[in-house]
């Protein structure tokens, strides 16, 4: 068997603050081929995000590793041990190299003073070895793939030119102009319109078509997950609650929690049956349950078991897993 | 109860003025152009568009909390009937009683530097409603327990609580002087799905047990179908489809609602690629497109539509479409 282009080992990441360590993403495992799409769902405190930036080390300065954690990337030269790395320099291999991000908000993601152009240019005369002339050529090329019409005059724009939707084109050609093996979508059209939301989720389709890089897919959507994904991790209070192709997860899910966030959803199909709410809170990171993070607000919560141990994931059926005592773990997939 | 009427809106605009200097020039913003509806009393109305739509301009609007640049804004209830454009400072004052607003951002809306109880009670205090801070303590609990939020965080400050606690707490500063009519401008848009359907189901049961009529601001379209008896769909500072929100949802008229309805991600995920996209984005507000302002957006365009307004066109009882080709 290939080694997978991510692999992703017992990550643990707390941060020191005053209040002491916090927790925020706790024995998460997964794996990412080549060209696959991996979504990443949860909602805010999931620690979806810091996941996702602690494969670049983009993680802020108080950030504490776990000392089992593993990030390896495994590149044409070689795996790299990303969470090694140390000097900006090793990182760059990772950073706009192999890895490119996208975020949320693509106007705090543009420098307002300096044009679309001079920072599509300076990535990568960075990360390749294009001249000046050449590498504008390429960005030129790149922002009429993404269909930003007269790209040749846009290029030497301000980002505050462009509207939200330009700008998340803007953005996501950028990030692709390096030719990087993984891309990271973080939340890319959680501040976009229905309609706009729509052409950047088919744009993407198309994109991973043509240059066939993997996609960490970030979103608290599963409407969005539905669209894009192969597979879907799950997460609640920094731990993978489920995992799977996305038709078993979305179709059959196994974990309470993810029955809950479907239940929870409006759906269009279904206006006739009331909205039925997960009950309770999501817990300060401060305040983390004890065992299971969700026994707190769990129908199915045994006591005595949920609230004290942390229950291993079980295999639903063939790679659909599931990190829940009251799951049924299929025989025939486990053995 | 009959479906009375309890906010007319007529013909309303709002401008604003923009660029330009101090000797004029500049443009008119047509934020809210030449709007007419009707909110029955009890309803729970919603208003949904995209970003620049001009729906919470719309919303402000009815509570003269925006400029009315044109048309008339009317409120009846059985003790008042005003013309909201031009209320007299006493009557203003009592307008602000008898309406209120839940904003989106319940982590910008509360003060950090009040306690729980203080925010709640500020409204009964600033609009003198209580005698003493006995009968203000007697509200303030009341409403509280309405809305689920446990007595003793009345003593905490804010940045204890989650989300949806403190959105819980923002319908509570906003139930308290018991208005009759409320704007919730995308009060759950910025809540994680498994809190949002709390809310929506708190504030439904709320309405029930307070008698209030609702304006509910959303770009959620399944929220809206879920909690709204009316839905109007704005596009560019126009109403451009409304009915009944069942019929609404079962048979769209207008090809922008249709395109909207076709957007949402489908949580099939064999049932990748089927939405009817729509083309481009919305244009600016300041150069609107003539005739019929979504044709250069829409799949269904003729030459008729850049030429023609289109007439607003009753389908059904209650179930209007502004289009040349709506059926």
């Amino acid at each position: 068997m290939t080694a997978p282009l991510l692999s992703v080992r017992d990550l643990t990441v707390r941060f020191r603050t005053d209040e002491g360590l916090i927790t925020t993403v706790d024995n998460v495992s997964f794996d990412i081929a080549s060209g696959e799409v991996l979504g990443l769902v949860g909602e805010s405190g999931s620690g979806k995000s810091v996941t996702a930036k602690s494969l670049m080390k983009l993680n802020p300065g108080n950030t504490v590793y776990g000392p089992d954690s593993r990030i390896t990337l495994n590149l044409e030269d070689g795996p790299v041990d990303v969470l090694s790395l140390k000097s900006a320099k090793d990182l760059n291999v990772v950073r706009g190299g192999a890895i490119s991000m996208i975020f949320q908000e693509p106007m705090a993601s543009f420098a307002p003073a300096i044009t679309i152009g001079d920072q599509m240019v300076e990535q990568l005369l960075l990360h390749s070895s294009l001249n000046k002339k050449q590498a504008r050529e390429l960005s030129i090329e790149m922002l009429d793939r993404v269909g930003i019409s007269d790209a040749g005059k846009r290029i030497d724009q301000y980002a505050f030119e462009f509207s939200g939707g330009m700008r998340q084109r803007a953005m996501i050609a950028m990030a692709l102009s390096t030719k990087p093996k993984l891309l990271i979508a973080d939340e890319p059209t959680t501040a976009l319109d229905v309609t706009i939301q729509a052409q950047v989720i088919d744009l993407m389709k198309d994109l991973v078509d043509e240059f066939g890089m993997a996609i960490l897919f970030i979103t608290h959507d599963l409407g969005v997950i539905a669209q894009t994904a192969d597979r879907v991790a799950v997460m609640y209070l920094g731990r993978v609650m489920e995992t799977g192709s996305v038709r078993e997860v979305i179709r059959t899910p196994a974990h309470p929690y993810t029955q809950g966030l479907l239940n929870a959803l409006p759906k269009l199909e279904k206006l006739d049956e009331p909205l039925t709410p997960v009950p309770g809170d999501i817990p300060s990171p401060l305040e983390r349950p004890e065992g299971c993070v969700f026994h707190t607000r769990c129908p199915k919560m045994i006591p005595g078991t949920c609230d004290s141990l942390w229950p291993d994931a079980v295999a639903v059926s063939g790679s659909h897993t599931a990190a829940c005592v009251a799951v049924e773990p299929d025989m025939e997939a486990a053995s | 109860m009959t479906a009375q009427s309890h906010i007319q809106v007529n013909r309303l605009s709002v401008h604003y003025g923009v660029g330009g200097s101090l000797f004029g020039g500049g443009g008119v913003l047509k934020a809210v152009d030449d709007i007419s509806l009707e909110i029955p009393r009890g309803s729970f109305f919603g208003l949904v568009g995209e970003s620049g739509s001009g729906k919470t301009t719309l919303g402000r609007a009815i509570l003269k909390a925006a400029p009315i640049s044109e048309g008339e804004v009317r409120y009846v209830d059985e003790e008042v009937d005003y013309d909201v454009g031009r209320l007299g400072k006493k009557e203003l004052k009592d307008y602000r009683k008898r309406t209120q607003l839940i904003f989106q951002d319940p982590y910008a809306a509360l003060s950090p530097r009040m306690t729980v109880r203080d925010i709640i009670a500020e409204p009964l205090e600033v609009m003198k409603l209580t005698k003493t801070r006995a009968e203000t303590d007697e509200r303030v609990r009341e409403i509280a327990a309405k809305c689920r939020l446990n007595l003793e965080h009345l003593r905490r400050f804010p940045h204890a609580f989650s989300g949806g606690q403190r959105q819980r707490i923002s319908i509570a500063r906003a139930l308290v002087c018991q208005p009759k009519f409320l704007v919730a401008d995308e009060s759950v848009a910025a809540l994680d799905v498994s809190i949002q359907a709390d809310i929506l189901n708190l504030l439904k049961s709320l309405q029930k047990d307070m008698d209030i009529t609702f304006l509910f601001i959303s770009h959620d379209l399944s929220v809206v179908a879920h909690t709204c008896d009316y839905v109007a769909v704005m596009y560019l500072g126009a109403i451009v489809e409304m009915a009944p929100s069942r019929r609404l949802f079962t048979a769209p008229k207008h090809p922008y609602t249709k395109a909207l309805l076709s957007a949402i991600p489908s949580l099939d995920p064999d049932d990748r690629g089927r939405a009817q996209k729509l083309e481009g984005e919305i244009p600016s507000p300041l150069n609107k497109p003539s005739g019929c302002r979504f044709h250069t957006r829409c799949p269904i365009a003729t030459a008729r539509c850049a030429a023609e307004t289109p007439e607003w066109k009753a389908h059904a009882p209650g179930h209007f479409a502004a289009c040349h080709f709506a059926e």
